[in-house]
């Protein structure tokens, strides 16, 4: 236990925003955060990176009021304090920007920016006053919005404005933003870094969450690396390197590339054309979407979340059926007349890892052996008619488990208790044992260890190899552009620019991904050029 | 002559109508806001009906008691809003299963009113009959006579709008009221964030389970004023399950009028027209159909809220955030 | 709903629904003593009733084959996650249909064709009106539990119109149909008993006891070991789920509600074929509401629902005898057993678990291994 005394700055270096000292909290068996000791600097921008499931979400949380610490003490603008609840944190001047926005979708602005700090019982009165600050808030941050507008019809980017403008108007000396990035393009990213600028200048202390190292390096003057629940590692960020931290994040020297041969396309599997999804509200997520897949290739689709490449594998997988346009496998086509469904896609050879596992990849409350057959547990198959023999499910689940390392190999295991590597394997392990034609893949390794990503990605590279057509969409571009062959880019339902794996940097794929090439009509040469 | 006393007498008719109208919608009315405010905030209320049946029991036995009908209707607001915890006890601190819960407060109050009532008053379950003095008497407002004279119009004063006792009134003020505290008034606006996105309302700093009470004790004042209006204002003494369904029915108001307190009045007129109409036209024989299929008309509520719910005549989006207990989440 | 404490799975599924019941009658007891009985001595009678006058077994028994079927309608809807309040109206229509194979038949077929049509009526009427609310959530997005309601009182104002319309027995002032003829009844249990040689005490069990129990091995052969049980059960857990494994998600909805409805109809057998003979008004009594108490508390499981419709029809029985030793009591009472039962098990649900949880974890881990609950 650190001795309070400890806790004062005595005198040394510059004044601390937040010290966190001793730091545990633990979820039943889990460890979450162990004896972390953390120091942010008033006015700086410090940043906390560390894989999916180090623990970051949880030190904030703690920090934020939503859980209380097992033991260790917190200590704010260089007073010892206890955070029971938001309200405290709030009134300690701690804001935060949550990863997936704390908003009312039917409000509006403003409404979702008093909301708990009206100022008064009245809406009138307490709306007047908040545009007042509102304004103030925009003049001297540039951070504009129509306070009007209702939120759930603005762009990620603004929603994520309104966020930061609720902090501040709580009067947030102290703002952490939670993986603000995730759901924004590269230049969107910049306006955030600057606003942030911004705001360091005015004083603000600024705690960055993230998993990215290159945000790490861009913004940030101090840097803490967590790794499996503890601190391993506060640095100045001028004084490392992402190499350096790449290491301490996950403990040993990681390969940042897969072995790649290059690819050697067969005959097309996959041919789509003009396919156009549009939703009953007027949403246009896919507009004219055309393109081939070859045996024996790797085609990446990248894009920031959210541009239609969900859509894009919804509709090739038969879940959703394309308003317009069609898309050939072998022989068939599916049109919105003659729609599919995924049943009947699986059967003409199209296997697919869904993005949200848990939402759609394994059930689970099922056993890893019902999971295993998800997808796969019609009629037709395995032609059992009816029935369903629990040793049969049994002897599938345990070999499959076997030929992809699944730990631990118990089929009667519930799926919810495996960690996010292992259940991604089963997914895998089911998909790809029909040796299917098609794969098609979306986030494959979101929320999985770095061990069971090599593993993952070594997969995909040996199936692409025994002449099957992958389709990998993913947000990590590091990912895209290790596995694919070809990548496509994906931006507002368009496919705005196809780069071949040795063209593609990430300056290009991120204009691309922000639509800059499309709507200015720069061709790909052009941009190379540099034009 | 003979037609122009014919045309009066239907006038008259169906302003009794109207008047009855009023009569029948009030605890619909009183229900329904009850209703809003739970499920605005997000907790799904089946038990209105439960709240109101126990609250006529309470506010008759205490008349009876008391020979004050006020005191009645004080105590049935005080079991209700004890219900109403009940229930905000299983579904917000408990987390429990809200539909559940609400069934179970409702068969509950039925086995609860007779069994208690048989032990007070020993007559099967009822209460004792009430004298005039000891119920909600109506309010002749000035005038009425004299005005009530008065071609066409004049009725309308005399039968629809004075004579009513004070909970009608009360009924159309709780639109008002509830109107006013949802849009109007910081608890309104933190009312419908938690319904909608009770996140957002938590990561503010405001407790969403103090939110939530809050709105089930409001529910809960409301259907207590329902009950008791029941066997102190429009009946005189409490009958076992005397509420028959009028829970539900206010339920379906609810939902019929979109969640929204105009619209909600709105239907709950309409519903209570109907039953007006029906026990109105119980025997008599209507043109080309024959003897009034009055079972049919009294069904026409859930028909209707059916249909509406079917999406055939616009969509019933109910709040965001509804059914689903608050966790944190990780 | 969120992850209640862990407890190990004996005590979830055994002790939890005890602790309940047991809640359930202590508060019960409270009531009888606020009124001026004595709970014990109520108890006592309440068991006597149930178990050991003559006869009474058999009349548990029947109550029980009532809330069997309406558990086991109940049950499967949970499983596809969805809430079927509509026990009710599915039963009272499944009576109509009884009905009206009966009155149309009766005089014309054997008892070996009449009655497993009747059988089939009940249940396909029944299905009918679990169906439309089914599709109506299904494909059109209305709320189950409203719609459902909403049904049950649509069923019971069809029926009164047409028991006192034009099913009514003619020259009859009662809203019900005429009577079967013999042919149309289900064989008392006592009668087949004493044809066997066997002597048992009048009671209204009859032979639709033993359709329920084989409706119970159906449901658990359907839900766990068949494929459209796996899809169900898929599609409850998770629809996202199910719609990407290729399970027509709307089609499972609208067939799980029939299947549902069908189950409840067939209470109907019970009342009609096997005890009143003639189809009439409110024979369902609650029942359908008890079928949710019974599957609560069986965890949608047939042997559960077996056991705790073998409790409340103990309760039903029980509770006519109060009714009749105590002119302070009547039925009720078990009206407020029942309701607080469904209280306790589904909305005061987790109330218990976390006391239960930290005791059986005091009482279970050894001092010295230090080991932690397992999570």
């Amino acid at each position: 236990m650190t001795d309070a005394s400890q806790m004062a700055n005595g005198g040394s270096t510059s004044p601390l925003a937040i010290e966190l000292s001793a730091i545990n909290k633990s979820f039943g068996d889990v460890h979450a955060n162990r004896d972390v000791n953390l120091k942010v600097v008033s006015g700086h921008i410090h940043g906390i990176i560390g894989e999916n499931g180090a623990g970051k979400s949880t030190l904030v949380s703690i920090l934020y009021g939503f859980y209380a610490a097992d033991g260790g003490l917190i200590s704010v603008n260089g007073q010892i304090t206890t955070i029971r609840n938001s309200a405290d944190a709030i009134g300690k001047g701690i804001g935060m920007v949550h990863q997936h926005f704390m908003l009312v979708p039917n409000f509006t602005v403003l409404e979702n920016v008093m909301l708990g700090h009206e100022g008064s019982l009245s809406i009138e009165a307490s709306a007047q006053k908040a545009r007042n600050v509102l304004n103030k808030l925009s003049e001297d941050f540039g951070l504009t919005v129509d306070s009007d507008m209702i939120v759930e019809n603005l762009p990620v980017g603004l929603q994520q404005r309104v966020e930061i403008l609720k902090a501040l108007f709580r009067g947030a000396e102290i703002l952490i933003l939670d993986e603000p990035t995730g759901v924004l393009t590269p230049q969107e990213t910049e306006q955030l870094f600057d606003i942030l600028r911004a705001l360091r200048e005015q004083g603000v202390t600024i705690l960055l969450i993230t998993h990215k190292l290159k945000e790490i390096m861009a913004i940030t003057d101090d840097v803490s690396v967590i790794r499996d629940g503890e601190m391993v590692a506060h640095l100045k960020t001028a004084q490392t390197s992402p190499a350096e931290l790449a290491e301490l994040m996950v403990g040993r020297k990681v390969l940042l590339e897969v072995d790649h041969t290059p690819a050697k396309p067969g005959v097309p599997v996959l041919q789509a054309e003009n396919l156009c999804l549009t939703t009953a509200n007027g949403i246009d997520h896919l507009k004219d979407i055309s393109l081939t897949l070859r045996e024996g290739e790797i085609v990446g689709v990248a894009g920031v979340s959210g541009n239609g490449q969900s859509e894009l594998l919804d509709v090739l997988s038969g879940i959703t059926t394309p308003t317009s346009g069609s898309f050939r496998v072998g022989t068939n086509e599916i049109t919105t007349q003659r729609p599919s469904d995924p049943a009947q896609l699986r059967r003409l050879g199209v296997a697919h890892v869904p993005e949200d596992r848990h939402k759609c990849g394994i059930i689970l409350p099922f056993s890893a052996a019902e999971s295993m057959i998800l997808g796969y547990s019609g009629t037709d198959e395995q032609n059992q008619g009816w029935w369903l023999s629990p040793s049969a499910l049994e002897q599938n689940c345990a070999d499959r488990m076997h030929g992809f390392d699944i730990r631990p190999p118990l089929p009667s295991l519930a799926s919810a208790n495996f960690s996010g590597g292992n259940q991604q394997k089963i997914v895998l392990a089911r998909e790809i044992s029909t040796q299917p034609k098609l794969l098609l893949v979306g986030q494959p390794t979101r929320g999985v260890d770095i061990g069971a990503i090599e593993f993952i990605h070594k997969q995909l590279i040996a199936l692409r190899n025994e002449g099957c057509a992958i389709l990998l969409v993913s947000v990590e571009l590091d990912e895209i552009m290790s596995l694919s062959d070809r990548i496509l880019v994906m931006n507002n339902g368009q496919m705005v620019g196809e780069l071949a794996r040795e063209e593609a940097d990430e300056q290009q794929l991120g204009l691309m991904m922000a639509g800059i090439g499309a709507e200015d009509g720069i061709t790909t040469s052009q941009m190379r050029a540099g034009s | 002559m003979q037609e122009e006393g014919g045309v009066a007498d239907l006038w008259l008719q169906f302003l009794l109508t109207i008047d009855a109208t009023l009569r029948v919608a009030t605890p619909l009315i009183l229900c329904a806001m009850a209703g809003i405010f739970s499920e605005k905030s997000g907790i799904i209320d089946i038990s209105l009906e439960g709240k109101m049946l126990m609250s006529a029991f309470a506010a008759a036995a205490v008349a009876t008691l008391t020979s004050s009908a006020l005191a009645g209707l004080v105590t049935a607001i005080g079991v209700s809003v004890l219900l109403g915890l009940l229930h905000g006890l299983a579904s917000i601190t408990l987390r429990g299963n809200q539909v559940i819960s609400g069934l179970a407060i409702n068969i509950l109050a039925s086995g609860l009113t007779v069994t208690i009532g048989i032990a007070m008053f020993k007559q099967g379950g009822q209460t004792p009959n009430l004298s005039r003095a000891e119920r909600f008497r109506p309010i002749e407002l000035p005038f009425a006579e004299q005005i009530g004279n008065l071609p066409l119009i004049g009725p309308i004063y005399r039968e629809v709008i004075s004579g009513h006792n004070i909970l009608v009134w009360v009924a159309l003020a709780a639109v008002l009221f509830t109107a006013f505290i949802l849009t109007r008034t910081r608890f309104g606006l933190r009312l419908r964030a938690v319904g909608e996105k009770p996140e957002a309302l938590d990561s503010a700093g405001v407790s969403v389970a103090k939110t939530r009470y809050l709105a089930l004790i409001v529910a809960g004042v409301l259907c207590g004023m329902a009950g008791a209006y029941l066997s102190t204002a429009h009946g005189s003494g409490f009958v076992r399950e005397m509420t028959a369904g009028k829970g539900y029915i206010a339920l379906a108001a609810m939902i019929f009028g979109k969640w929204q307190p105009r619209g909600a009045l709105l239907a709950c007129l309409l519903f209570g027209f109907l039953e007006a109409v029906a026990s109105r036209l119980q025997g008599v024989d209507v043109p080309l159909i024959g003897e009034a299929p009055v079972d049919l008309i009294l069904a026409l509520p859930y028909l209707l809220t059916v249909i509406l719910l079917a999406g055939f005549v616009g969509k019933a989006m109910p709040p965001r955030a509804i059914g689903e207990p608050y966790v944190k989440e990780r | 709903m969120s992850a209640p404490p862990a407890l190990p799975r004996w005590a979830d599924v055994g002790l939890i629904p005890l602790i309940n019941v047991l809640a359930a009658l202590i508060v019960s007891g409270v009531v009888v003593t606020i009124i001026g009985e004595n709970p014990f001595e109520a108890m006592m009678v309440m068991i006597k009733g149930a178990f050991v006058y003559k006869g009474s077994l058999g009349y548990t028994l029947y109550y029980a084959t009532n809330f069997i079927f309406t558990g086991l309608a109940v049950a499967v809807a949970f499983h596809a996650m969805l809430f079927n309040i509509g026990g009710e109206g599915q039963a009272y229509l499944g009576g109509l249909g009884a009905g009206l194979v009966c009155l149309m038949f009766d005089s014309m077929l054997p008892a070996l064709v009449l009655i497993p049509l009747a059988i089939m009526a009940s249940a396909g009427f029944g299905a009918v009106w679990g169906a439309i609310p089914g599709y109506l959530q299904a494909k059109r997005g209305s709320h189950i539990v409203i719609t459902t309601i909403m049904f049950n009182f649509l069923a019971a104002s069809i029926m009164v119109w047409l028991l006192a319309g034009r099913l009514k027995a003619p020259g009859q002032m009662s809203p019900e149909t005429r009577s079967f003829s013999p042919n149309a009844e289900l064989p008392f249990i006592h009668d087949i008993a004493n044809a066997l040689g066997m002597e048992m005490a009048r009671s209204p069990l009859n032979l639709s006891f033993v359709v329920a129990l084989l409706a119970c091995v159906g449901v658990w052969v359907l839900i766990w070991r068949s494929r459209l049980g796996y899809a169900i059960r898929a599609t409850g857990h998770s629809a996202g789920a199910a719609q990407y494994a290729g399970i027509p998600v709307s089609t499972i909805i609208i067939i799980t509600m029939a299947i549902s409805g069908g189950l409840a109809g067939m209470m109907a057998i019970n009342e009609i074929l096997g005890v009143q003979h003639r189809t009439i008004l409110g024979f369902t009594s609650g029942y359908g509401f008890t079928g949710i108490a019974v599957a609560l508390m069986g965890r949608n499981h047939p042997v559960g629902i077996v056991l705790a419709s073998l409790l409340f029809g103990a309760l039903y029985q029980g509770g006519a005898e109060l009714d009749f030793e105590f002119s302070t009591i009547t039925r009720e009472m078990v009206l407020l057993i029942q309701g607080l039962i469904i209280l306790f098990s589904g909305g005061l649900a987790y109330m218990f678990n976390r006391p239960l949880a930290h005791f059986l974890g005091f009482l279970l881990t050894p001092r010295h291994a230090g080991g932690g609950r397992r999570g």
